[in-house]
């Protein structure tokens, strides 16, 4: 699994992918955490909003600093939100 | 209505930890409560709003809206509009802005909703009413909402796509604005509610430690600076207030919770309303760290012709805001 973060650098960006980089080693995937910082790249997926969370290629977040659980749900292939963590 | 708040902190800071309401502990400490808890209902209540508003106009949307529609002119106030309902991110500004100019909307139309989305936030306009009332804040959003329509009707007049850079104008050529298409996502009322309660406190929570730092910095500037301190330089009769405040302010950045606090002690100690509003809307509307990430987009004459012509019109707007209110 590749997992990109889009993200000029903000505060938020960050955060989302400390959250991102955490459940993916409490859950044990495989997978490949980037972080895309290159305005240009990032405009090639077509995100207006920042950050965004991109798995395999495929834009799933976008403008939302998740939540544990709300990555969990993503990675799992599952959309629901929930705050409850 | 915000007696509600008064009575709150008489009950925790009197009652609840029993200190004497007439000492100067007392009283910063009811003040302390009074005005923390108040700011942070309006602002949960105000995100919130603007957290419905766009569950159901996202910025997807909105771009498809003013792609697909004639407006004769309209379009202007729409954009205006969405601008100041959107919570604004100066890391998105960027991307909103290649969306917007790929969509195939007029730079112009993409200018109002730039211009207006800092200056009209959720946190500025929580702010502005805890510390300056419904009036004063419906001034400062509704001159925020024209003043996005004007500068980008007059912006994209100036026919300035040539000064996009080079990048931009690339993917521009690459990009078929048909291609775009938003899929409106049919989700209930109910089901939407436990997110926008989620994101409306997590805008809270993430300006929470700004709010305490402006509340704190605000009350400690009433005790130390002097009163009528900033008449001498600063008053509505002196014709320089205004330029001066908004000249100082546009390189400041400082988050709108920390700014509005100290903005009220400027107008405690004597400067005029219309010179702090037209101050606010410099520090939130334009910065320095903006200018960098949008020099990235703009070349240098549309960067010059942006900022000059929003400048200008903040200005503007403070002589007639100190014209007008006093």
């Amino acid at each position: 699994m590749e997992i990109k973060i889009l993200g000029t650098g903000c505060a938020k960006c960050k955060a989302l992918e400390a959250t991102v980089k955490k459940v993916v080693a409490e859950l044990g995937i495989e997978a490949n955490v980037l972080d895309e910082k290159d305005v240009i790249k990032i405009m090639d997926y077509n995100v207006m909003r920042t950050p965004a969370l991109v798995i395999d290629e495929k834009v799933v977040s976008q403008g939302k600093n998740l939540t544990e659980k709300e990555v969990k749900n993503l990675l799992c292939n599952d959309n629901t939100c929930s705050c409850h963590n | 209505m915000f007696k509600l708040f008064t009575y709150l902190a008489d009950w925790i800071v009197y009652n609840l930890a029993g200190i004497d309401s007439g000492s100067h502990l007392g009283q910063a400490l009811h003040f302390f409560v009074e005005d923390t808890s108040k700011i942070l209902v309006l602002l949960f209540v105000i995100s919130f709003i603007m957290g419905i508003v766009n569950a159901y106009f996202p910025i997807e949307k909105v771009r498809d809206f003013l792609v697909k529609r004639k407006m004769y002119g309209l379009e202007y106030l729409v954009a205006s509009l969405f601008g100041a309902v959107t919570p604004f991110c100066s890391c998105s500004s960027i991307p909103l802005f290649i969306g917007f100019v790929n969509g195939g909307i007029p730079l112009g139309i993409t200018f109002a909703y730039l211009i207006t989305s800092p200056l009209v936030n959720e946190v500025a306009v929580a702010m502005f009413i805890g510390y300056f009332g419904f009036k004063i804040t419906g001034i400062y959003v509704i001159s925020g909402i024209i003043l996005g329509m004007a500068g980008g009707f007059i912006l994209g007049k100036l026919k300035l796509e040539n000064s996009l850079t080079d990048w931009v104008k690339q993917i521009q050529r690459q990009s078929t604005s048909n291609s775009i298409e938003y899929k409106e996502e049919n989700i209930p009322f109910t089901k939407r509610l436990p997110g926008i309660t989620c994101d409306s406190w997590s805008i809270v929570s993430g300006v929470l430690l700004y709010v305490l730092i402006g509340i704190a910095l605000g009350a400690a500037m009433h005790g130390y600076v002097p009163e009528h301190f900033f008449a001498t330089y600063l008053s509505a009769d002196k014709w320089y207030a205004v330029p001066l405040a908004v000249l100082v302010a546009v390189p400041m950045y400082a988050n709108a919770a920390g700014i509005v606090p100290v903005i009220e002690v400027f107008v405690a100690k004597g400067v005029s309303i219309g010179t702090a509003l037209a101050f606010m809307m410099a520090v939130v509307g334009l910065s320095l760290p903006e200018a960098t990430l949008l020099r990235k987009v703009m070349k240098w004459k549309m960067m010059a012709a942006f900022f000059g012509l929003v400048t200008l019109f903040i200005i503007i707007s403070g002589f007639l805001f100190n014209f007008l209110i006093i």
